[in-house]
C-alpha cells in the first residue's frame, strides 16, 4: 500500500471543475436560467465559479436577488458594488405587497415571515421573468435534510418540491428535460463543505462582505443569540441599549434573524483557524431553522430554496 | 496545475439495510473522523426514536445519517443520501448511502454509478442474504472496482472466525463471477466500535486493517491501457475578437496543445490551438478538468458533439447498440416506443428494439423477457435516430453510460450501460438519387402528406378516410390508405395488442407512411393508436406541415352501439382484454391539428380534411 497524501488544493480543484461542469450544462440546456445571488459567502463563490465557467465571455444569464428589505445595510452596499464591478444584469424581487402591509421579522413568526418575504418573493421573481432554472448555493452539508438533495432539483408546477418526483442522478449526465410547468433548481456547490467554501475564498482571493470578519458592532441579546442593531427599525426594549462587542457572522441573511458569534478573527487566516476548531454547524446561528431537523424540508415543500 | 490525476475525492457507496447496522456504521465513521458538527452529535446523544435501546447520553450513531422527515417517521431510508468524510491522508470521501430494501435496486444503481469503492454490509448473525448478491451485482454492473465486505455484528457471534470465513467465501465467489477486480473483507462491530476506525483486540485471528485504515490505503485500480481522450462539448463560448471555444470536461484521458483531434460526430479533424481557462491557458488538460478548447481552424462543432483523439482510440458513430438497462420508471419498458437517449450533453431519440434477457440480480441467471419492469436489469438492443459515438461502459462511464427519458413526462425511466455497437453505421450510407422528392412532387402536382386519424375502435376513422380519399381522388390527388386492420394481416401480422406491440405497430406504420409520403402520396393512416407517446414518436419522423394529427372524437357509447366489427360485444363478454376504451385506456390527443366528430354529416368532415390538406 502506497502512502498518498492529497493536498487540499487537489480537492478544491475537483470541486471547482464539478461546479463549472454543472454551470455549463445549465447555461446550455435551459431556455432562461438565472443565478440566485444572496450576497453571502456561498453566493460570492458561486459568482466567481460562474465567471470561470464562461471565460473569456461574461455571464450568459442574469442574477437575481430576493430582497426582503431586512438585509444588513452592508450587504446591499456590497451587492451594488459587485454588480457595478462585474457589469451584472441584476434583477431584484421583493414582496412589495407584504412589505406595504408591514410584514417584518418582528410582526410575524420567523417561519411565516420567511415564507412571505423569501419564499413568495422568490417564486414571484422566477415567474415574473419566466426563468426555467434557478442556480443556488445550497450545500448538502448544511443540514441533515439536505443530504438527499439533488444537484438538479426538479420543481413541479407552482414551484412545489415533490420528493417522489426527484430524478435519479447518474455520472455527470443530467436529465434537464422539463415538461409543462416544471422548473429546475440547480446547486453547483452541492458537494462542498463550509470549510471548502472558506478555503476556496482564501485561495482565489474572492471579495466577500466585511460582516464575516470580527469588528466592534452594536448588538443586543435575544433568546441567547446576539443580534446586531443594524438600523432604527429594531425595536429595543425599555431601557435596552445596544452594546458594542467584537462579533462576526457565519452566515448572512435578514439581520434580525441572524445571530452573531463573538470573535476577534478580523482576517481570513484567523477566521479559517477559528472555523477549523469550531464544531457547530453553521445553521445553528440561523434562527429560521430552529424548529427541529425537518423544518427545512417543510419549507422546501412550499418552494423555499 | 498538476498533470497527473490524484483522485482527490473517493466516491464510496454503502450497501446494506438498517438491520445490518449500516446507519450505525456510517454514523460512527463520520463521528470518529470529526466529520459531524458538535450540535448534531449532541442531538444524537439526546434524541431517541421508538425501539432504541441505547441509553440517553450515549451517541446513537444511526441518528447522524437520517435525512428526510418521512424516513425518520418510518424508520427506513427512502433515497440516496450524500455525506462527506475527510481521511487522515487528505483525501475527501463522498459517501453515497443507498437504502437496502429490495425494491430499491434503482437507488442502489444511482449510488453505485460514481462509486470507486463499495462497502457491502453483511450481518454476521444472519449471514448472506439475497440482497447481498443483489447489491454486489448492481455495484459490479455500475463499474465499482473495489468491494469491501464488512461483516458486521461480530459481537453477536462471539467474534468467532468461522461465521466470518463462511460469509466471505460465498460473497467472494459471487464477486469473482462478476469480475470485481479488488475484493477485501473486514470483520467488525459498528455498535461496539471494533475494526471501524481502529483495530480491536477482540479478533486476534484477523490481521487486516480497520475499515478506516483500508480506506486510507485505497488507491484507484489501475487500468492497464491508457484511457482514450474524450471531451463531450457542453457549451460554445463566443467572445470578443472572434473567440470561439468549446467548453466541457475531459471525462477520460488527456489532451495537449497541438494534439490532433477528431469530432467523432462529423469525422472532421483539427489541431488543438489553445486550452483556455479563467486562470490562463494550459499546456495540457487531464481527466476531470473543466476547460475550453479552441481549434486551429473553423470546424463545425455543436453542443453534444464528442471530441476525441485520432487513430485507433477514436470513437465510431453507430446507430444500434447492445446495452444493459436498469429500469427506473414506474411504467414498464415498451418495445418500439421512442425515448430520449441522454448521454453527457447529447440527446437523441432512441428506440428499444429488442429485449434479449432479464438478469436475475440474485442468482445471475438470464431469463427471457419481453419487457422490463421497475427495478429490473436486462440486456437490450437500442436503435438511435442518428448515429452517435458511444463507448463501451467499461471504457468510460461518462461516454458509455446514458439515460432514457420519457418524452411526455420528462421522467428518467432507465439508466443504460453501453456494451458494444452492433453495427458501424458507416456501412449504411444513404444513397442520394437524382430523382428526388422535389422531382416527384413536380410530376405529381402536389406535396405528399400524412393524415393520421386516431380514435376509438368504431369511431369512424376508416369511413372518414374512405370518403376523403374519394373526394381527393376526384380532385386529381394521389392517395393511399393504411388501415390498421389491413396492415395487421400482412406487414404487422406478428404483432398483438399489448402496449409494446401497439408501439411497434405504430412505429412500422409511421415508417411506411413516411416512405409513401416521400414518393408524393397523400397517405391516410386509420389507426386506433391509443398512446400519446407512440403518436408523438410517429410525428417526430416528419417535418413541419408534413404530418396532420386528426382526432376522430366519438364517444365510447356511440362506438359501442355501432360496433361494426363486434369488438365491443366481445370485450363486454370478457374475451378481448386489451380492447381500447374498455380494458386499455385511450389517451386523447392534447394538441391535434384537427378534431372531427364521428357522428353527423361525414361530408362536413371530408371538407374540413380537404381544406387542411390542400389549403383553401
Amino acid at each position: 500500500m502506497s502512502e498518498t497524501t492529497i493536498p487540499y488544493e487537489a480537492v478544491l480543484d475537483e470541486l471547482e471543475a464539478e461546479a463549472i461542469h454543472i454551470y455549463r450544462e445549465t447555461a446550455a440546456a435551459f431556455r432562461d436560467p438565472v443565478l440566485l445571488y444572496s450576497i453571502g459567502k456561498d453566493s460570492s463563490v458561486l459568482l466567481h465559479l460562474a465567471l470561470k465557467a464562461f471565460a473569456p465571455a461574461g455571464l450568459p444569464f442574469p442574477v437575481m436577488h430576493v430582497d426582503t428589505t431586512w438585509k444588513f445595510q452592508e450587504m446591499i452596499a456590497f451587492r451594488d458594488k459587485r454588480v457595478a464591478e462585474l457589469g451584472l444584469d441584476l434583477r431584484i424581487s421583493t414582496n412589495d405587497e407584504a412589505r406595504a402591509e408591514g410584514v417584518s421579522p418582528f410582526s410575524h413568526g420567523t417561519h411565516e415571515y420567511t415564507r412571505i418575504m423569501k419564499t413568495v418573493a422568490l417564486r414571484a421573481g422566477i415567474d415574473r421573468y419566466g426563468f426555467d432554472a434557478a442556480i443556488g448555493g445550497a450545500r448538502r452539508d448544511e443540514e441533515r435534510s439536505r443530504a438527499k438533495e439533488r444537484i438538479f432539483s426538479l420543481r413541479e408546477p407552482g414551484h412545489r418540491w415533490d420528493p417522489r418526483k426527484q430524478r435519479p442522478e447518474f455520472w455527470r449526465t443530467a436529465n434537464t428535460t422539463l415538461s409543462e410547468g416544471q422548473s429546475m433548481r440547480v446547486f453547483p456547490l452541492s458537494n462542498w463543505t463550509e470549510l471548502d467554501v472558506w478555503r476556496y475564498i482564501q485561495r482565489e482571493a474572492i471579495d466577500i462582505p466585511a460582516l464575516y470578519f470580527a469588528k466592534e458592532r452594536p448588538v443586543v441579546e435575544r433568546d441567547g443569540a446576539l443580534i446586531m442593531v443594524d438600523d432604527e427599525r429594531f425595536p429595543l426594549r425599555d431601557g435596552e441599549v445596544a452594546q458594542m462587542r467584537s462579533v462576526r457572522f457565519r452566515t448572512l441573511g435578514c439581520y434580525p434573524l441572524t445571530g452573531a458569534v463573538e470573535s476577534t478573527a478580523d482576517n481570513l487566516v484567523d477566521l479559517i483557524a477559528e472555523m477549523e476548531s469550531s464544531t457547530m454547524s453553521e445553521r445553528a446561528g440561523r434562527l429560521i431553522d430552529g424548529e427541529g431537523g425537518g423544518s427545512m424540508e417543510a419549507k422546501k415543500a412550499e418552494g423555499y430554496f | 496545475m498538476t498533470t497527473t490525476r490524484q483522485t482527490p475525492v473517493l466516491h464510496l457507496v454503502t450497501c446494506g439495510s438498517v438491520d445490518d447496522g449500516k446507519s450505525t456504521l456510517i454514523g460512527r465513521l463520520l463521528a470518529e473522523t470529526n466529520s459531524v458538527p458538535l450540535d448534531q452529535l449532541e442531538y444524537a446523544r439526546q434524541t431517541r426514536r421508538g425501539g432504541s435501546t441505547i441509553p440517553v447520553g450515549e451517541v446513537d450513531f444511526s441518528l447522524l445519517t437520517d435525512g428526510l422527515e418521512a424516513e425518520r417517521e418510518q424508520g427506513i431510508t427512502i433515497d440516496v443520501a450524500y455525506r462527506h468524510m475527510n481521511l487522515p491522508n487528505g483525501r475527501r470521501v463522498l459517501i453515497a448511502d443507498a437504502p437496502g430494501h429490495e425494491q430499491y435496486t434503482r437507488n442502489m444503481a444511482v449510488a453505485a454509478s460514481n462509486g470507486d469503492v463499495a462497502v457491502l454490509l453483511v450481518d454476521a448473525a444472519r449471514g448472506v442474504r439475497p440482497q447481498t448478491h443483489r447489491h454486489l451485482t448492481v455495484c459490479a454492473l455500475m463499474g465499482v472496482k473495489t468491494v469491501i465486505i464488512a461483516v458486521n455484528k461480530m459481537d453477536l457471534v462471539g467474534y468467532r472466525q468461522a461465521p466470518f470465513d463462511e460469509i466471505v467465501a460465498v460473497v467472494q465467489a459471487t464477486a469473482s463471477r462478476l469480475g470485481v477486480p479488488d475484493v477485501r473483507a473486514i470483520p467488525m462491530s459498528a455498535a461496539a466500535g471494533d475494526n471501524v476506525t481502529s483495530s480491536t483486540n477482540e479478533m486476534p485471528w484477523f490481521e487486516g486493517p480497520s475499515l478506516l485504515e483500508a480506506l486510507c490505503g485505497w488507491e484507484p485500480v489501475e487500468d492497464t491501457a491508457m484511457k482514450p481522450f474524450r471531451f463531450p462539448v457542453q457549451f460554445i463560448v463566443r467572445a470578443e475578437g472572434n473567440f470561439r471555444g468549446y467548453a466541457g470536461t475531459v471525462v477520460s484521458g488527456e489532451v495537449s496543445r497541438g494534439d490532433e483531434i477528431i469530432v467523432a460526430d462529423s469525422g472532421r479533424t483539427a489541431l488543438i490551438d489553445r486550452i483556455v481557462t479563467f486562470d490562463g491557458d494550459l499546456e495540457q488538460a487531464v481527466t476531470g478538468q473543466a476547460v475550453t478548447l479552441t481549434l486551429d481552424h473553423e470546424v463545425d462543432v455543436t453542443r453534444g458533439d464528442l471530441i476525441t483523439g485520432v487513430g485507433p482510440t477514436a470513437a465510431q458513430p453507430a446507430d444500434r447498440f447492445s446495452a444493459d438497462l436498469v429500469w427506473l420508471g414506474e411504467e414498464p419498458l415498451a418495445h418500439g416506443r421512442s425515448y430520449l437517449l441522454v448521454s453527457g450533453s447529447r440527446s437523441v431519440p432512441a428506440t428499444v428494439t429488442n429485449v434479449r434477457y432479464r438478469l436475475d440480480v440474485v442468482s445471475g441467471h438470464e431469463h427471457s423477457a419481453r419487457l422490463l419492469d421497475m427495478n429490473d436489469v436486462g440486456r437490450v438492443e437500442i436503435a438511435t435516430d442518428r448515429p452517435i459515438p458511444m463507448d463501451p461502459y467499461t471504457t468510460s462511464r461518462d461516454t458509455g453510460g446514458f439515460l432514457l427519458v420519457d418524452r411526455v413526462t420528462a421522467d428518467t425511466v432507465a439508466a443504460g450501460l453501453t456494451r458494444h455497437a452492433m453495427r458501424r453505421s458507416f456501412n449504411v450510407v444513404p444513397h442520394s438519387y437524382d430523382v428526388d422528392h422535389e422531382a416527384r412532387v413536380r410530376l405529381m402536382g402536389h406535396e405528399g402528406k400524412v393524415v393520421w386519424l386516431t380514435g376509438l375502435p368504431g369511431s369512424g376513422k376508416s369511413s372518414i378516410a374512405d370518403a376523403a380519399v374519394r373526394r381527393l381522388h376526384a380532385l386529381g390527388v394521389h392517395t393511399y390508405v393504411l388501415d390498421g386492420d389491413n396492415v395487421r394481416t400482412g406487414l404487422n401480422k406478428d404483432l398483438g395488442f399489448t402496449p409494446e406491440d401497439r408501439a411497434e405497430n405504430v412505429r412500422r406504420v409511421a415508417e411506411v407512411s413516411k416512405l409513401m409520403m416521400d414518393s408524393g402520396l397523400v397517405v391516410f393512416v386509420a389507426l386506433v393508436s391509443p398512446y400519446r407517446s407512440d403518436r408523438l414518436s410517429a410525428k417526430a419522423l416528419f417535418g413541419a406541415g408534413e404530418f396532420l394529427e386528426v382526432h376522430v372524437d366519438t364517444s365510447v357509447e356511440v362506438c359501442a352501439e355501432r360496433d361494426p366489427k363486434g369488438l365491443y360485444a366481445k370485450a363486454a363478454a370478457g374475451s378481448l382484454p386489451n380492447m381500447t376504451g374498455m380494458g386499455q385506456a385511450y389517451e386523447v390527443p392534447e394538441h391535434p391539428d384537427l378534431i372531427l366528430h364521428g357522428v353527423g354529416d361525414i361530408e362536413a368532415s371530408v371538407t374540413a380534411l380537404t381544406i387542411a390538406i390542400l389549403g383553401e
